[in-house]
Protein backbone atom coordinates (compact mmCIF):
# COMPACT_ATOMS: atom_id res chain seq x y z
CA UNK A 1 0.00 0.00 0.00
CA UNK A 2 2.94 2.38 0.90
CA UNK A 3 6.35 2.08 -0.54
CA UNK A 4 8.74 4.51 0.61
CA UNK A 5 12.39 4.31 -1.06
CA UNK A 6 15.54 6.00 -0.11
CA UNK A 7 13.14 9.02 1.25
CA UNK A 8 15.28 12.28 2.22
CA UNK A 9 14.58 15.51 3.56
CA UNK A 10 16.80 18.15 3.51
CA UNK A 11 16.60 21.68 4.68
CA UNK A 12 19.43 24.07 4.30
CA UNK A 13 21.64 23.34 7.01
CA UNK A 14 19.99 19.69 8.17
CA UNK A 15 18.94 16.71 7.13
CA UNK A 16 15.59 15.82 8.70
CA UNK A 17 15.01 12.52 6.86
CA UNK A 18 18.06 10.68 5.96
CA UNK A 19 17.47 7.66 2.95
CA UNK A 20 14.52 6.24 4.48
CA UNK A 21 12.90 2.84 2.93
CA UNK A 22 10.42 0.76 4.25
CA UNK A 23 6.83 -1.34 3.38
CA UNK A 24 3.66 -1.23 4.81
CA UNK A 25 1.16 -3.81 3.64
CA UNK A 26 -2.52 -3.23 2.96
CA UNK A 27 -4.97 -3.29 6.48
CA UNK A 28 -1.58 -3.52 8.98
CA UNK A 29 -1.77 -0.94 11.61
CA UNK A 30 2.53 0.37 11.48
CA UNK A 31 3.72 2.15 14.73
CA UNK A 32 6.20 5.04 13.82
CA UNK A 33 8.52 5.40 16.65
CA UNK A 34 10.87 7.61 17.75
CA UNK A 35 12.06 10.37 19.77
CA UNK A 36 10.81 13.95 19.60
CA UNK A 37 12.43 15.57 16.49
CA UNK A 38 13.33 12.04 14.80
CA UNK A 39 11.97 12.74 11.75
CA UNK A 40 8.27 11.23 12.22
CA UNK A 41 6.30 14.48 11.37
CA UNK A 42 8.29 15.06 8.37
CA UNK A 43 8.30 11.77 7.01
CA UNK A 44 4.83 11.90 7.06
CA UNK A 45 4.37 15.37 5.68
CA UNK A 46 5.76 13.72 2.75
CA UNK A 47 3.87 11.08 2.27
CA UNK A 48 0.40 13.36 2.53
CA UNK A 49 2.00 15.54 0.04
CA UNK A 50 2.20 18.59 2.09
CA UNK A 51 6.27 18.73 1.89
CA UNK A 52 7.55 17.12 -1.69
CA UNK A 53 11.12 15.17 -0.14
CA UNK A 54 14.09 16.40 -1.63
CA UNK A 55 15.53 13.09 -2.89
CA UNK A 56 13.87 9.22 -3.22
CA UNK A 57 10.44 8.08 -3.65
CA UNK A 58 7.04 7.41 -2.19
CA UNK A 59 4.41 5.61 -3.30
CA UNK A 60 1.07 5.24 -1.54
CA UNK A 61 -1.28 3.09 -3.79
CA UNK A 62 0.87 2.61 -6.48
CA UNK A 63 0.92 6.65 -7.27
CA UNK A 64 3.98 8.77 -6.79
CA UNK A 65 3.72 11.89 -4.17
CA UNK A 66 5.52 13.94 -6.35
CA UNK A 67 3.82 13.22 -9.84
CA UNK A 68 0.58 12.49 -8.82
CA UNK A 69 -0.58 14.07 -5.36
CA UNK A 70 -4.15 14.53 -6.56
CA UNK A 71 -4.53 10.66 -6.98
CA UNK A 72 -2.27 10.24 -3.61
CA UNK A 73 -4.65 13.13 -1.54
CA UNK A 74 -7.82 11.15 -2.65
CA UNK A 75 -6.39 8.36 -0.79
CA UNK A 76 -5.11 9.51 2.50
CA UNK A 77 -6.70 10.70 5.44
CA UNK A 78 -4.50 12.86 7.76
CA UNK A 79 -4.67 14.18 11.42
CA UNK A 80 -1.82 15.87 11.79
CA UNK A 81 -0.46 16.86 15.55
CA UNK A 82 -2.85 19.30 16.09
CA UNK A 83 -6.51 18.68 14.90
CA UNK A 84 -6.80 20.97 12.29
CA UNK A 85 -10.19 22.42 12.95
CA UNK A 86 -11.71 25.81 12.81
CA UNK A 87 -13.09 26.74 16.29
CA UNK A 88 -15.48 28.86 14.62
CA UNK A 89 -17.47 26.45 12.69
CA UNK A 90 -19.89 23.63 14.47
CA UNK A 91 -18.66 19.85 14.38
CA UNK A 92 -20.83 19.00 11.59
CA UNK A 93 -20.47 21.81 9.86
CA UNK A 94 -16.70 21.05 9.98
CA UNK A 95 -17.25 18.07 8.81
CA UNK A 96 -19.11 18.67 5.84
CA UNK A 97 -17.00 21.23 4.85
CA UNK A 98 -14.08 18.81 4.92
CA UNK A 99 -16.46 16.26 3.13
CA UNK A 100 -16.62 18.64 0.35
CA UNK A 101 -13.04 19.19 0.03
CA UNK A 102 -12.35 15.35 -0.47
CA UNK A 103 -15.36 15.13 -2.78
CA UNK A 104 -18.09 14.01 -1.49
CA UNK A 105 -21.63 15.78 -1.84
CA UNK A 106 -25.35 14.89 -2.11
CA UNK A 107 -26.67 12.22 -0.25
CA UNK A 108 -23.52 10.69 0.01
CA UNK A 109 -21.98 13.82 2.37
CA UNK A 110 -24.73 13.06 4.84
CA UNK A 111 -24.28 9.32 4.70
CA UNK A 112 -20.48 9.59 5.66
CA UNK A 113 -21.16 12.63 8.09
CA UNK A 114 -23.52 10.66 10.41
CA UNK A 115 -21.26 7.45 9.81
CA UNK A 116 -18.33 8.83 10.93
CA UNK A 117 -19.86 10.68 14.18
CA UNK A 118 -21.13 7.42 15.02
CA UNK A 119 -17.56 5.57 14.61
CA UNK A 120 -15.65 8.41 16.41
CA UNK A 121 -18.24 8.97 19.22
CA UNK A 122 -19.04 12.96 18.48
CA UNK A 123 -22.39 12.59 17.50
CA UNK A 124 -23.54 14.25 20.81
CA UNK A 125 -21.22 17.51 20.26
CA UNK A 126 -22.59 17.82 16.24
CA UNK A 127 -23.77 21.46 16.96
CA UNK A 128 -21.39 22.25 19.06
CA UNK A 129 -18.77 24.93 18.14
CA UNK A 130 -15.33 23.29 17.63
CA UNK A 131 -13.25 25.66 19.54
CA UNK A 132 -15.88 25.05 22.41
CA UNK A 133 -14.55 21.24 22.48
CA UNK A 134 -12.58 19.61 24.89
CA UNK A 135 -9.02 18.45 23.73
CA UNK A 136 -10.26 14.50 23.87
CA UNK A 137 -13.27 15.85 21.15
CA UNK A 138 -11.41 17.76 18.99
CA UNK A 139 -8.81 14.56 18.71
CA UNK A 140 -11.88 12.62 18.24
CA UNK A 141 -13.05 15.49 15.36
CA UNK A 142 -9.63 15.09 13.87
CA UNK A 143 -10.07 11.42 13.36
CA UNK A 144 -13.68 11.80 11.74
CA UNK A 145 -12.23 14.16 9.30
CA UNK A 146 -9.67 11.99 8.63
CA UNK A 147 -11.63 9.04 7.54
CA UNK A 148 -14.68 10.91 6.42
CA UNK A 149 -14.02 9.93 2.80
CA UNK A 150 -13.16 6.91 3.64
CA UNK A 151 -9.47 6.89 2.37
CA UNK A 152 -7.37 3.70 1.76
CA UNK A 153 -4.36 4.80 4.01
CA UNK A 154 -4.59 6.90 7.46
CA UNK A 155 -1.79 8.81 8.79
CA UNK A 156 -1.93 10.11 12.21
CA UNK A 157 0.62 11.73 14.00
CA UNK A 158 0.93 11.25 17.56
CA UNK A 159 -2.93 10.88 17.77
CA UNK A 160 -3.22 10.15 21.68
CA UNK A 161 -0.65 13.47 22.65
CA UNK A 162 -1.82 15.52 25.16
CA UNK A 163 -4.71 13.63 26.06
CA UNK A 164 -5.93 12.25 29.58
CA UNK A 165 -5.07 8.40 30.13
CA UNK A 166 -8.93 7.42 30.08
CA UNK A 167 -9.01 9.43 26.35
CA UNK A 168 -6.00 8.09 25.23
CA UNK A 169 -7.56 3.99 25.78
CA UNK A 170 -10.66 5.77 23.49
CA UNK A 171 -8.16 6.51 21.16
CA UNK A 172 -6.13 3.76 20.96
CA UNK A 173 -9.64 1.86 21.06
CA UNK A 174 -10.35 3.30 17.92
CA UNK A 175 -7.57 3.20 15.66
CA UNK A 176 -7.30 -0.35 16.04
CA UNK A 177 -11.33 -0.36 15.58
CA UNK A 178 -10.32 1.60 12.57
CA UNK A 179 -7.89 -0.94 11.42
CA UNK A 180 -10.04 -3.55 9.33
CA UNK A 181 -10.73 -0.96 6.86
CA UNK A 182 -7.72 1.14 6.85
CA UNK A 183 -4.02 1.34 6.36
CA UNK A 184 -2.71 2.89 9.27
CA UNK A 185 0.52 4.96 9.85
CA UNK A 186 0.87 6.20 13.54
CA UNK A 187 3.62 8.11 14.94
CA UNK A 188 4.26 7.96 18.91
CA UNK A 189 6.77 8.62 21.01
CA UNK A 190 5.14 6.60 23.69
CA UNK A 191 6.35 2.79 23.39
CA UNK A 192 3.41 0.59 24.97
CA UNK A 193 1.26 2.72 22.19
CA UNK A 194 2.96 0.78 19.96
CA UNK A 195 2.63 -2.40 21.68
CA UNK A 196 -1.12 -2.12 22.33
CA UNK A 197 -2.17 -0.80 18.87
CA UNK A 198 0.30 -1.81 15.89
CA UNK A 199 1.21 -4.75 14.36
CA UNK A 200 4.67 -3.53 12.57
CA UNK A 201 7.50 -1.19 14.22
CA UNK A 202 9.29 1.48 12.42
CA UNK A 203 11.98 3.25 14.65
CA UNK A 204 13.66 6.15 13.65
CA UNK A 205 16.38 8.52 14.81
CA UNK A 206 18.11 11.49 13.49
CA UNK A 207 16.13 11.12 10.47
CA UNK A 208 17.85 7.82 9.88
CA UNK A 209 15.57 4.28 10.05
CA UNK A 210 16.93 2.44 13.04
CA UNK A 211 14.77 -0.78 12.64
CA UNK A 212 11.79 -2.64 11.00
CA UNK A 213 10.43 -5.35 13.16
CA UNK A 214 6.70 -6.93 14.38
CA UNK A 215 6.10 -5.74 17.55
CA UNK A 216 5.92 -9.21 18.13
CA UNK A 217 8.99 -10.20 17.81
CA UNK A 218 10.23 -6.63 19.72
CA UNK A 219 8.20 -7.81 22.67
CA UNK A 220 10.05 -11.29 22.51
CA UNK A 221 13.60 -9.43 22.99
CA UNK A 222 12.17 -7.29 25.92
CA UNK A 223 10.29 -10.37 27.47
CA UNK A 224 13.04 -11.49 30.16
CA UNK A 225 14.97 -14.85 29.17
CA UNK A 226 13.36 -15.68 25.91
CA UNK A 227 16.89 -15.15 24.23
CA UNK A 228 19.97 -16.23 25.91
CA UNK A 229 23.25 -15.13 24.67
CA UNK A 230 26.10 -18.17 24.95
CA UNK A 231 30.17 -18.52 24.93
CA UNK A 232 31.66 -21.47 24.10
CA UNK A 233 35.03 -22.51 23.86
CA UNK A 234 36.93 -25.98 23.18
CA UNK A 235 39.44 -26.91 25.87
CA UNK A 236 42.13 -28.30 23.27
CA UNK A 237 40.62 -28.76 20.29
CA UNK A 238 38.87 -26.24 17.93
CA UNK A 239 35.40 -26.77 17.99
CA UNK A 240 33.53 -27.21 15.14
CA UNK A 241 30.49 -24.69 14.95
CA UNK A 242 27.90 -26.85 13.64
CA UNK A 243 28.52 -29.72 16.04
CA UNK A 244 27.85 -27.27 18.63
CA UNK A 245 25.04 -25.49 17.29
CA UNK A 246 23.57 -28.92 16.75
CA UNK A 247 23.86 -30.35 19.98
CA UNK A 248 22.43 -26.51 21.34
CA UNK A 249 19.49 -27.50 19.33
CA UNK A 250 18.91 -30.37 21.17
CA UNK A 251 18.45 -28.77 24.52
CA UNK A 252 14.31 -29.06 25.20
CA UNK A 253 12.78 -25.84 25.25
CA UNK A 254 15.43 -23.77 22.49
CA UNK A 255 12.97 -22.66 19.50
CA UNK A 256 16.10 -21.75 17.24
CA UNK A 257 20.25 -21.29 17.62
CA UNK A 258 22.15 -18.43 15.58
CA UNK A 259 26.02 -18.50 15.54
CA UNK A 260 26.80 -14.43 16.68
CA UNK A 261 30.54 -14.76 16.41
CA UNK A 262 33.15 -16.99 16.01
CA UNK A 263 36.53 -16.00 17.64
CA UNK A 264 39.55 -18.16 17.07
CA UNK A 265 38.50 -20.89 20.14
CA UNK A 266 35.57 -19.33 20.82
CA UNK A 267 31.87 -19.63 19.90
CA UNK A 268 29.07 -16.95 20.73
CA UNK A 269 25.49 -18.04 19.85
CA UNK A 270 22.46 -16.23 20.32
CA UNK A 271 19.58 -18.75 21.80
CA UNK A 272 15.69 -18.33 21.36
CA UNK A 273 13.80 -20.00 23.26
CA UNK A 274 10.00 -21.17 23.73
CA UNK A 275 7.87 -18.95 25.54
CA UNK A 276 8.10 -18.63 29.13
CA UNK A 277 10.79 -21.09 29.59
CA UNK A 278 13.44 -20.74 31.98
CA UNK A 279 16.44 -22.67 30.14
CA UNK A 280 19.97 -21.33 31.11
CA UNK A 281 20.54 -24.44 33.52
CA UNK A 282 19.71 -27.04 31.11
CA UNK A 283 21.93 -25.21 28.33
CA UNK A 284 24.99 -24.89 30.80
CA UNK A 285 24.80 -28.60 31.55
CA UNK A 286 24.46 -29.79 27.83
CA UNK A 287 27.58 -27.67 27.50
CA UNK A 288 29.55 -28.83 30.46
CA UNK A 289 28.96 -32.13 29.92
CA UNK A 290 30.20 -32.19 26.62
CA UNK A 291 33.48 -31.33 27.72
CA UNK A 292 33.50 -27.85 26.28
CA UNK A 293 34.10 -24.21 28.00
CA UNK A 294 31.48 -22.20 29.24
CA UNK A 295 32.65 -18.96 29.50
CA UNK A 296 29.10 -17.16 29.23
CA UNK A 297 25.77 -16.84 29.65
CA UNK A 298 23.50 -14.15 29.93
CA UNK A 299 19.77 -13.49 29.22
CA UNK A 300 19.41 -10.96 26.07
CA UNK A 301 17.13 -9.38 28.06
CA UNK A 302 15.60 -5.63 27.60
CA UNK A 303 12.47 -3.83 28.01
CA UNK A 304 11.20 -2.11 25.28
CA UNK A 305 12.50 1.09 26.45
CA UNK A 306 15.87 -0.82 26.54
CA UNK A 307 15.38 -2.11 22.88
CA UNK A 308 14.03 1.33 22.09
CA UNK A 309 17.22 3.19 23.92
CA UNK A 310 19.53 0.72 22.31
CA UNK A 311 18.36 0.79 18.88
CA UNK A 312 18.09 4.94 18.91
CA UNK A 313 21.89 4.79 20.47
CA UNK A 314 20.83 6.69 23.26
CA UNK A 315 24.08 6.00 25.46
CA UNK A 316 22.69 8.34 28.36
CA UNK A 317 19.79 5.86 29.65
CA UNK A 318 21.74 2.99 28.60
CA UNK A 319 20.82 0.21 31.59
CA UNK A 320 24.07 -1.94 33.11
CA UNK A 321 25.28 -4.85 31.33
CA UNK A 322 23.22 -7.97 32.56
CA UNK A 323 25.59 -9.73 35.43
CA UNK A 324 26.79 -13.16 34.34
CA UNK A 325 24.93 -15.98 35.43
CA UNK A 326 26.30 -19.27 35.41
CA UNK A 327 23.84 -22.57 36.44
CA UNK A 328 25.92 -25.43 36.22
CA UNK B 1 -14.29 25.14 -10.20
CA UNK B 2 -16.48 23.38 -7.27
CA UNK B 3 -13.73 23.93 -5.29
CA UNK B 4 -13.38 27.15 -5.15
CA UNK B 5 -16.95 27.95 -4.08
CA UNK B 6 -16.44 25.14 -1.54
CA UNK B 7 -13.34 27.36 -0.23
CA UNK B 8 -15.42 30.66 -1.03
CA UNK B 9 -18.09 29.17 0.81
CA UNK B 10 -16.27 28.41 3.96
CA UNK B 11 -14.07 31.62 4.26
CA UNK B 12 -17.16 33.86 3.68
CA UNK B 13 -18.55 31.67 6.55
CA UNK B 14 -16.01 32.88 8.68
CA UNK B 15 -16.14 36.21 8.26
CA UNK B 16 -19.83 36.10 8.83
CA UNK B 17 -19.59 34.01 12.08
CA UNK B 18 -16.92 35.93 13.71
CA UNK B 19 -17.46 39.74 14.36
CA UNK B 20 -15.15 40.45 11.88
CA UNK B 21 -17.59 41.10 9.01
CA UNK B 22 -20.12 43.10 10.92
CA UNK B 23 -17.75 45.74 12.28
CA UNK B 24 -16.10 46.43 8.88
CA UNK B 25 -19.59 46.72 7.40
CA UNK B 26 -20.61 48.93 10.23
CA UNK B 27 -17.49 50.82 10.47
CA UNK B 28 -17.47 51.29 7.07
CA UNK B 29 -21.13 52.31 6.77
CA UNK B 30 -20.40 54.94 9.56
CA UNK B 31 -17.92 56.78 7.88
CA UNK B 32 -19.14 56.26 4.42
CA UNK B 33 -22.43 57.73 5.63
CA UNK B 34 -20.58 60.69 6.83
CA UNK B 35 -19.43 61.26 3.83
CA UNK B 36 -22.26 61.02 2.08
CA UNK B 37 -24.34 63.53 4.56
CA UNK B 38 -21.33 65.96 4.16
CA UNK B 39 -21.41 65.90 0.28
CA UNK B 40 -25.35 66.32 0.42
CA UNK B 41 -24.87 69.14 2.58
CA UNK B 42 -22.27 71.09 0.55
CA UNK B 43 -24.39 70.08 -2.44
CA UNK B 44 -27.64 72.06 -0.69
CA UNK B 45 -25.49 74.72 0.69
CA UNK B 46 -24.09 75.54 -2.93
CA UNK B 47 -27.29 75.40 -4.68
CA UNK B 48 -28.99 77.82 -2.22
CA UNK B 49 -25.66 80.12 -2.52
CA UNK B 50 -26.39 80.12 -6.21
CA UNK B 51 -30.48 80.26 -6.20
CA UNK B 52 -29.88 83.55 -3.89
CA UNK B 53 -26.66 85.43 -5.88
CA UNK B 54 -29.82 85.15 -9.01
CA UNK B 55 -27.19 83.71 -11.06
CA UNK B 56 -28.51 80.33 -10.73
CA UNK B 57 -26.25 77.78 -12.95
CA UNK B 58 -27.58 73.94 -12.84
CA UNK B 59 -25.41 71.81 -10.66
CA UNK B 60 -25.18 67.99 -11.84
CA UNK B 61 -25.52 65.31 -8.95
CA UNK B 62 -23.45 63.26 -10.50
CA UNK B 63 -20.44 65.69 -11.07
CA UNK B 64 -21.11 67.54 -7.51
CA UNK B 65 -21.90 64.16 -5.58
CA UNK B 66 -20.94 60.71 -6.80
CA UNK B 67 -17.85 61.64 -8.85
CA UNK B 68 -16.12 62.63 -5.51
CA UNK B 69 -17.89 60.10 -3.13
CA UNK B 70 -16.65 57.23 -5.32
CA UNK B 71 -12.92 58.20 -5.43
CA UNK B 72 -13.79 58.87 -1.44
CA UNK B 73 -15.10 55.27 -1.27
CA UNK B 74 -11.54 54.35 -3.29
CA UNK B 75 -9.55 55.64 -0.86
CA UNK B 76 -11.47 54.77 2.08
CA UNK B 77 -10.98 50.93 0.78
CA UNK B 78 -7.33 51.44 1.05
CA UNK B 79 -7.63 51.21 4.55
CA UNK B 80 -10.25 48.46 4.97
CA UNK B 81 -8.73 46.00 2.75
CA UNK B 82 -5.59 45.07 4.71
CA UNK B 83 -8.42 43.87 7.61
CA UNK B 84 -10.80 41.72 5.01
CA UNK B 85 -6.99 39.93 3.78
CA UNK B 86 -4.88 39.77 6.79
CA UNK B 87 -6.22 36.53 8.39
CA UNK B 88 -6.85 34.75 5.06
CA UNK B 89 -3.64 32.56 4.90
CA UNK B 90 -1.86 34.04 8.41
CA UNK B 91 -4.81 32.56 10.65
CA UNK B 92 -4.88 29.04 8.73
CA UNK B 93 -0.74 28.56 9.11
CA UNK B 94 -1.02 29.94 12.76
CA UNK B 95 -3.50 26.90 13.13
CA UNK B 96 -2.18 24.77 11.04
CA UNK B 97 -5.38 24.31 9.22
CA UNK B 98 -3.79 24.88 6.50
CA UNK B 99 -2.11 21.03 6.47
CA UNK B 100 -5.66 20.12 5.90
CA UNK B 101 -6.66 22.27 2.93
CA UNK B 102 -2.81 21.45 1.54
CA UNK B 103 -3.50 17.58 1.87
CA UNK B 104 -6.55 17.82 0.27
CA UNK B 105 -7.59 16.72 -3.04
CA UNK B 106 -7.90 20.37 -3.89
CA UNK B 107 -5.48 22.55 -6.30
CA UNK B 108 -3.33 25.35 -4.86
CA UNK B 109 -4.86 27.37 -6.90
CA UNK B 110 -8.43 26.51 -5.86
CA UNK B 111 -7.75 27.58 -2.66
CA UNK B 112 -6.33 30.88 -3.52
CA UNK B 113 -8.99 31.65 -6.28
CA UNK B 114 -11.56 30.52 -3.39
CA UNK B 115 -10.28 33.17 -0.55
CA UNK B 116 -9.87 35.71 -3.01
CA UNK B 117 -13.33 35.76 -4.52
CA UNK B 118 -14.68 35.33 -0.82
CA UNK B 119 -12.33 38.59 0.28
CA UNK B 120 -14.19 40.46 -2.98
CA UNK B 121 -17.71 39.56 -2.02
CA UNK B 122 -17.16 40.58 1.20
CA UNK B 123 -15.39 43.89 -0.02
CA UNK B 124 -18.70 43.92 -2.15
CA UNK B 125 -20.92 43.60 0.80
CA UNK B 126 -19.14 47.21 1.92
CA UNK B 127 -20.42 48.48 -1.26
CA UNK B 128 -23.74 47.81 -1.01
CA UNK B 129 -23.55 50.20 1.89
CA UNK B 130 -22.78 52.86 -0.67
CA UNK B 131 -25.52 51.98 -2.93
CA UNK B 132 -28.27 52.02 0.07
CA UNK B 133 -27.39 55.96 0.07
CA UNK B 134 -26.88 56.62 -3.52
CA UNK B 135 -30.29 55.34 -3.77
CA UNK B 136 -31.69 58.00 -1.80
CA UNK B 137 -30.32 60.50 -4.79
CA UNK B 138 -32.23 58.61 -7.33
CA UNK B 139 -35.03 58.94 -5.15
CA UNK B 140 -35.46 62.38 -4.56
CA UNK B 141 -33.00 63.77 -7.51
CA UNK B 142 -32.40 62.07 -11.08
CA UNK B 143 -28.71 61.06 -11.59
CA UNK B 144 -27.28 59.38 -14.22
CA UNK B 145 -26.50 56.10 -13.49
CA UNK B 146 -24.20 54.77 -16.43
CA UNK B 147 -21.57 56.50 -14.90
CA UNK B 148 -22.27 54.91 -11.36
CA UNK B 149 -22.10 51.45 -12.76
CA UNK B 150 -18.55 51.87 -14.24
CA UNK B 151 -17.46 53.62 -11.23
CA UNK B 152 -18.67 50.70 -9.06
CA UNK B 153 -16.70 48.33 -11.80
CA UNK B 154 -13.93 50.50 -11.15
CA UNK B 155 -13.78 50.23 -7.28
CA UNK B 156 -14.54 46.56 -7.40
CA UNK B 157 -11.25 46.17 -9.63
CA UNK B 158 -9.18 48.10 -7.89
CA UNK B 159 -9.91 46.55 -4.73
CA UNK B 160 -9.74 43.06 -6.33
CA UNK B 161 -6.07 44.03 -7.49
CA UNK B 162 -5.38 45.53 -3.34
CA UNK B 163 -7.44 42.09 -2.18
CA UNK B 164 -4.97 40.55 -4.26
CA UNK B 165 -1.48 41.67 -3.49
CA UNK B 166 -2.65 41.37 0.39
CA UNK B 167 -3.63 37.76 -0.47
CA UNK B 168 0.08 37.27 -1.37
CA UNK B 169 1.23 38.89 1.67
CA UNK B 170 -1.08 37.11 3.66
CA UNK B 171 0.75 33.73 2.66
CA UNK B 172 4.41 35.47 3.97
CA UNK B 173 3.41 34.95 7.90
CA UNK B 174 1.77 33.63 9.88
CA UNK B 175 1.26 36.63 12.13
CA UNK B 176 -2.20 38.14 11.31
CA UNK B 177 -1.04 41.78 12.04
CA UNK B 178 2.10 41.92 10.75
CA UNK B 179 0.03 40.57 7.22
CA UNK B 180 -2.19 43.28 8.04
CA UNK B 181 0.58 46.39 8.66
CA UNK B 182 2.37 45.22 5.35
CA UNK B 183 -0.38 45.14 3.40
CA UNK B 184 -1.85 48.68 5.01
CA UNK B 185 2.00 49.55 4.12
CA UNK B 186 2.37 48.71 0.53
CA UNK B 187 -1.80 50.12 0.20
CA UNK B 188 -0.94 53.51 1.15
CA UNK B 189 2.68 53.36 -1.51
CA UNK B 190 0.90 52.35 -3.88
CA UNK B 191 -1.78 55.16 -3.43
CA UNK B 192 0.84 58.18 -2.92
CA UNK B 193 2.87 57.03 -5.86
CA UNK B 194 0.93 59.15 -7.90
CA UNK B 195 2.69 62.19 -6.07
CA UNK B 196 5.69 62.28 -7.77
CA UNK B 197 4.04 63.22 -11.01
CA UNK B 198 3.15 66.55 -9.40
CA UNK B 199 6.68 67.92 -9.66
CA UNK B 200 8.78 65.28 -11.91
CA UNK B 201 7.75 64.33 -15.31
CA UNK B 202 11.15 61.86 -16.05
CA UNK B 203 10.74 58.77 -16.99
CA UNK B 204 10.74 57.01 -13.43
CA UNK B 205 8.61 59.80 -12.35
CA UNK B 206 5.57 58.23 -15.12
CA UNK B 207 6.66 55.09 -14.19
CA UNK B 208 5.93 55.62 -10.32
CA UNK B 209 2.94 57.36 -11.23
CA UNK B 210 2.05 54.56 -13.73
CA UNK B 211 1.85 52.13 -10.30
CA UNK B 212 0.08 54.36 -8.16
CA UNK B 213 -3.79 52.62 -8.20
CA UNK B 214 -5.23 55.37 -7.84
CA UNK B 215 -4.67 57.41 -11.19
CA UNK B 216 -6.53 54.66 -12.76
CA UNK B 217 -9.16 55.02 -10.89
CA UNK B 218 -10.23 58.77 -11.88
CA UNK B 219 -11.42 57.38 -15.43
CA UNK B 220 -13.56 55.03 -14.02
CA UNK B 221 -14.69 57.46 -11.35
CA UNK B 222 -15.77 59.79 -14.48
CA UNK B 223 -17.86 57.32 -15.87
CA UNK B 224 -15.62 56.24 -18.54
CA UNK B 225 -14.38 53.15 -19.12
CA UNK B 226 -10.78 52.93 -20.55
CA UNK B 227 -9.87 49.83 -21.37
CA UNK B 228 -6.33 50.70 -20.38
CA UNK B 229 -7.25 51.18 -16.86
CA UNK B 230 -9.00 47.75 -16.46
CA UNK B 231 -6.33 45.99 -18.14
CA UNK B 232 -3.89 47.71 -15.36
CA UNK B 233 -6.06 46.29 -12.52
CA UNK B 234 -6.14 43.06 -14.20
CA UNK B 235 -2.55 42.50 -14.45
CA UNK B 236 -2.12 43.55 -10.79
CA UNK B 237 -4.70 40.97 -10.10
CA UNK B 238 -3.36 37.89 -11.87
CA UNK B 239 0.35 39.31 -10.81
CA UNK B 240 -0.84 38.86 -6.96
CA UNK B 241 -2.14 35.87 -7.27
CA UNK B 242 0.75 34.42 -9.28
CA UNK B 243 2.76 35.06 -6.42
CA UNK B 244 0.12 33.97 -3.93
CA UNK B 245 0.54 30.85 -5.76
CA UNK B 246 4.52 30.85 -6.04
CA UNK B 247 4.60 31.78 -2.41
CA UNK B 248 2.27 28.53 -1.44
CA UNK B 249 4.42 26.40 -3.23
CA UNK B 250 7.97 28.23 -1.34
CA UNK B 251 6.24 27.76 1.80
CA UNK B 252 6.01 23.82 1.50
CA UNK B 253 9.82 23.58 0.40
CA UNK B 254 11.03 25.47 2.87
CA UNK B 255 9.10 24.81 5.93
Amino acid sequence: MINVKDLTKRYARTTAVDHISFEVAQGQIVGFLGPNGAGKTTTMRMLTCFLPPSSGTATVAGFDVLEQPLQVKKRIGYLPETPPIYPEMSTSEYLRFVGKLKGLSGAELDRRVDYVCGRCAVAEVKTKLLGKLSKGYRQRVGLAQAIIHNPDVLILDEPTAGLDPKQINETRDLIKDLAGEHTIILSTHILPEVEQTCQQVIIINRGKLVATDSVRNLQARARGAESVLIEVAGRAEVLDPLMVQRKLEQVPGIARVVAKQEFDSRLVFELETSKGRFVRGDVARAVVESGWDLNELRPAAMSLEEVFLQLTGEDAAKPEETPVEVHA
Amino acid sequence: MRNVWIICRKELGSYFVSPVAYILLIMFGLIFGFFFWNALGAFVFESIQSQMSGRSFPMNLNEWIIRPLLSNVSVIGLFFIPMITMRLFAEEKRTGTIELLVTSPVRDIEIILGKWLASVALYACLLVFTALNFALLFRYGNPDWKPLLVGYLGLLLQAGALLAIGTFISTLTKNQIIAGAVTFGVCLLLWVLEWVSGYETSAWARVLAYMSVITHFESFGKGVLDSKDAVFYITVIFLGLFFTARSMESLRWRS
